[in-house]
């Protein structure tokens, strides 16, 4: 970085972002941001570290154009299926009036340049992080290579515009194309934020538009993407088994017999931590194949020390739960007027339970990670989620300091928050710190599925009362779910005090019991609202049919009739009954509500807040009379703000979140017993496959005047209780227990 | 260890590797062809399809001693330039999501249309059930065969 624009005197911490040229000639253009997020002045792409205050400004570098034309884009989302490396450079290539074609996409290292807004993928954040500082982000490199062409050409920057990669000068029809402006952009200030002007929606070229994914030539042509495909000079290959029995140790094993099986370079025993969300103890095979690391490991004979959680078994805790149902909650959620006196007085009383199993992510690459010891520090090729982590993980426990740890993040096959965690790059680490070159730890499925942060189960004892003009009255909810410790529920496995329909009933009482385990627990695709909104819709479904009621009428009168239901609790969030009013509506009015239909085939509907995204859906479904389930159709209507960025990416995330969240329900079930997971692989754990995929989906966005916000995780709750009311009205057969496949649904 | 010789994309492949290596490891440790990926290692997900003699099989169950003196072709080997119609359809349509299941199914689909050039849904569904989709992309793969089947015609109909 020897070629840099000065800076404009002191560091103008209001305006925004920055040119610099390159070594190489070229434009790069950076912003810093403060550590809490908030964009803000900015100077030159230089290593401004030594020259910032310390920990309050890092560099941030998103766009580079060389002098022949290429626009090269960093994204710094890991990439996981969501599309994010494909729909972010979108935003800034809109506002910097590029041709899509020009663009290449480039992975960012995790560095401090990229540390915020985070690094990471999750919670369906990427886009509502990003979306406005992107836009602004384009929009600066516009307006400095339109000043640069007016400068050029000495005339009026009014009389220029930006398109496809040039700018045009209207009056004479004159053209310079952005490489050409390279030389001359790169040694002006940077516009003031409040100067900027953004495009108008309405004359977008490329969002909204179905864009296919920059990585698809090389997916459907088999080159080196993910973590797994990552090879090395001298790399050698590692396995992991870790105790089957969570929060177990290693006691002793063969290694001696190990170290002389053909191939094996070392076996190890690693000590690990205490905590399952640390460094799991076990023993590391290290060999020169994945084959003969795997090979050795079927000969390996480990002694365990299990631990305290060996007695732990789903039949245990399901008994606790039912012991529990009768009982106060240990902790109350909410407390709205008088559940007890409302349900006496109510005209409908309905009670009943709700169980979910623990399931697992099972990304369909399974758990990898290659690391590199050198020079006391390491050099790590990771898919994940959530690269700070497993930097965070590996300075705790192999104390090595972040800045000695440089993580490059390939794309991950798979995430739904799976990979939010950093055991297997602390295990890798562990691994590599022992070796004399690089490692590629890779996890068997067996591994994957028996280690995973699972998403939690849980019970809910629900009594509800309607009064006698279908009102909803009365809510009670004893919710059993689990922790690590009884004092709090673990990742994914929490009910808030908002949870619909908190706040929409006069009389509403929600209590929490933590069951401990030492069962990992992790946020799972659209974490809570997974389940929870097939809890909530089938009861609300319940009180419907209880009520004689219809469905919708039912769901849109326990709506009501504000626009604006302010949150409350310790994590306030707004609710805005007036985007779910609308989508609930489109939605039954595109899927044909109320239409008669034959005994084995029904309609059922639901809605569901999260992830800032409001969606309804209604499923079709056929029951045959020996209870085989088939959807028919599901229509979707996803209410996500102003802006859909890739038409092709959101659709494909709704679609793939209606199949998901069908799967799921339908067949995902993990049992344990002493204290491990019951299931190995994929012949003992169903996924859904093509035959039960729906026939026809059809997802509609509404635009609304709000935040343009992600699309990873909110039209994935809505599905199971569409399918389970469907399944009600097709057979009479309520759905209470997940999964579905549990439940007898033949009818005569 | 052992020396096999092996008829990988048209090419002469030698590999000195363990009797009972799977092909799947062969082709990824050993040849480099990545494209074939690690799922499951019981022949349940699909992930590690490849074609013996234009046959779409489980390269995680198939030992390489199995494997020798076949045709073997890997996605790699599916066209020599991404140009197989459901290869340009995988892109068209956006199949994928995170994509690691892809090269599998694309593996499968061109075997079914081999076999079967105008395969009905039923048709798709029955011959993909095999293949494992985590991502759940099931409902554009099936857009995706039936794309492939329209360039499909589109290129004979233009030749």
């Amino acid at each position: 970085m020897s070629t840099l624009t000065l800076l404009n005197g002191p560091i103008d911490r209001r305006a925004f972002l920055k040119f610099s040229s390159l070594a190489g000639g070229g434009l790069l253009l950076g912003f810093y941001l403060r550590s809490s997020g908030e964009a803000f002045g900015a100077d030159a792409i230089v290593n401004a570290s030594a020259e910032l205050p310390s920990g309050d400004f890092a560099p941030n570098a998103f766009i580079r154009i060389s002098p022949q034309g290429v626009v090269t884009l960093i994204s710094k989302v890991p990439e996981s299926g969501q599309g994010i490396k494909t729909s972010l450079p979108m935003v800034i290539a809109e506002e910097l009036s590029v041709d899509w074609k020009h663009v290449i996409v480039q992975q960012a290292d995790v560095t401090k340049a990229y540390a915020n807004p985070w690094y990471g993928a999750g919670g369906s954040s990427s886009t509502p992080n990003h979306y406005e500082l992107f836009r602004r982000t384009g929009a600066t490199a516009r307006t400095m290579l339109t000043t640069a062409a007016a400068q050029t050409w000495n005339v009026p920057e009014s009389e220029c515009y930006a398109e496809n990669s040039a700018i045009h000068h209207r009056p004479s029809g004159r053209t310079i194309a952005y490489g050409n402006l390279v030389a001359k952009a790169a040694t002006l200030p940077v516009p003031q934020e409040k100067t900027l002007v953004l495009k108008d929606p309405k004359t977008y070229s490329l969002m909204g538009k179905r864009i296919s994914g920059v990585d698809n030539p090389k997916l459907v042509t088999g080159q080196s993407l993910f973590g797994i495909d990552v090879k090395l000079p001298g790399m050698v290959y590692a396995v992991y088994e870790k105790c089957p029995v969570f929060g177990g140790k290693v006691v002793r094993a063969n290694l001696d017999r190990i170290k002389s099986l053909p191939g094996v370079r070392d076996a190890f025993i690693i000590e690990g931590t205490s905590d399952v969300n640390g460094l799991m103890p076990g023993v590391a095979i290290v060999a020169t194949s994945t084959w003969a690391a795997m090979s050795a490991r079927k000969q390996l004979q480990v002694t365990w020390d299990e631990g305290k959680s060996a007695g732990d078994s789903w039949a245990g805790f399901a008994a606790k739960a039912t012991e529990l149902s009768n009982q106060p909650g240990a902790k109350k959620l909410r407390t709205d007027g008088d559940v007890a006196s409302a349900l006496s007085g109510a005209a409908h009383v309905v009670e009943a339970a709700y169980t979910y199993p623990f399931i697992s992510h099972t990304n369909l690459e399974p758990q990898n990670c290659t690391a590199w010891y050198k020079d006391g520090g390491f050099e790590i090729w990771a898919p994940t989620q959530n690269p700070g982590a497993g930097e965070g993980l590996i300075t705790k426990v192999l104390n090595i300091p972040g800045n000695k740890i440089n993580i490059h993040v390939v794309r991950c096959g798979g995430g739904f928050g799976r990979r939010l965690g950093g055991d297997f790059m602390v295990e890798a680490a562990a691994i590599a710190q022992k070796v004399d070159a690089p490692v590629k730890l890779t996890w068997t499925r067996e591994d994957d599925l028996r280690h995973d942060l699972y998403r939690p189960g849980g019970f809910h004892f629900l009594k509800g009362g309607v009064d006698k003009n279908g009102k909803v009255v009365a809510w009670r909810n004893h919710f059993v779910t689990f922790g690590n410790t009884t004092e709090r529920p673990g990742n994914g496995a929490a009910l808030g005090a908002d949870e619909f329909p908190g706040r929409w009933v006069p009389n509403f009482q929600s209590e929490v019991t933590v069951l401990e385990t030492a069962t990992p627990m992790g946020f799972w695709r659209a974490p809570g609202s997974c389940v929870l909104a097939w809890v909530m819709h089938s009861f609300i479904d319940e009180l419907a049919h209880a009520a004689g009621r219809d469905p919708l009428d039912f769901r849109l009168d326990l709506l009501g009739d504000r626009d604006l239901v302010p949150g409350s609790g310790e994590r306030p969030q707004d609710y805005n009954v007036g985007r779910m009013r609308a989508v609930l509506k489109l939605a039954a009015e595109k899927a044909g509500w109320g239409k008669k239909l034959p005994r084995g085939q029904g309609q059922g509907i639901a809605f569901h807040f999260s992830h800032r995204g409001y969606i309804a859906q209604v499923a079709d479904v056929t029951v045959a009379k020996d209870g085989a389930l088939k959807v028919d159709k599901v229509v979707c209507v996803c209410d996500v703000g102003a802006q859909i960025v890739n038409l092709s990416g959101a659709e494909n995330q709704v679609e793939g979140s209606i199949v998901d969240g069908l799967g799921t329900a339908m067949y995902q079930d993990l049992n344990i017993e002493r204290g491990r997971i019951v299931q190995s692989n994929f012949n003992e754990y169903p996924m859904i496959r093509m035959p039960d995929t729906p026939t026809v989906i059809e997802t509609h966005f509404v635009k609304t005047d709000y935040p343009t916000t992600g699309l990873g995780e909110p039209a994935l709750p809505p599905l199971a209780p569409a399918v389970c009311n469907a399944i009600f009205a097709a057979t009479g057969k309520r759905v209470r227990e997940f999964p579905i496949s549990k439940t007898n649904l033949s009818w005569s | 260890m052992s020396k096999y010789t092996l008829q990988v994309n048209g090419q002469s492949r030698t590999v000195d590797v363990a009797t009972d290596t799977p092909l799947l490891w062969v082709l990824r440790d050993h040849l480099d062809l990545v494209g074939t990926k690690f799922g499951c290692g019981i022949g349940q997900c699909g992930a590690c399809t490849v074609h013996l003699d234009g046959v779409p099989t489980r390269a995680c169950l198939t030992p390489v001693s199995t494997a020798t003196g076949m045709k073997i072709t890997t996605i790699e080997g599916l066209s020599t330039d991404g140009s197989h119609p459901l290869q340009k359809a995988w892109c068209e349509l956006d199949v994928a999501q995170c994509g690691y299941c892809q090269a599998g199914q694309i593996m499968t689909a061109a075997a079914l249309l081999k076999r079967n050039p105008h395969p009905t849904e039923s048709d798709v569904n029955d011959a993909m059930a095999g293949n494992l989709c985590r991502c759940a992309t099931y409902y554009r793969i099936r857009q995706g065969i039936q794309r492939a089947v329209a360039l499909t015609a589109g290129t004979e109909a233009s030749t």
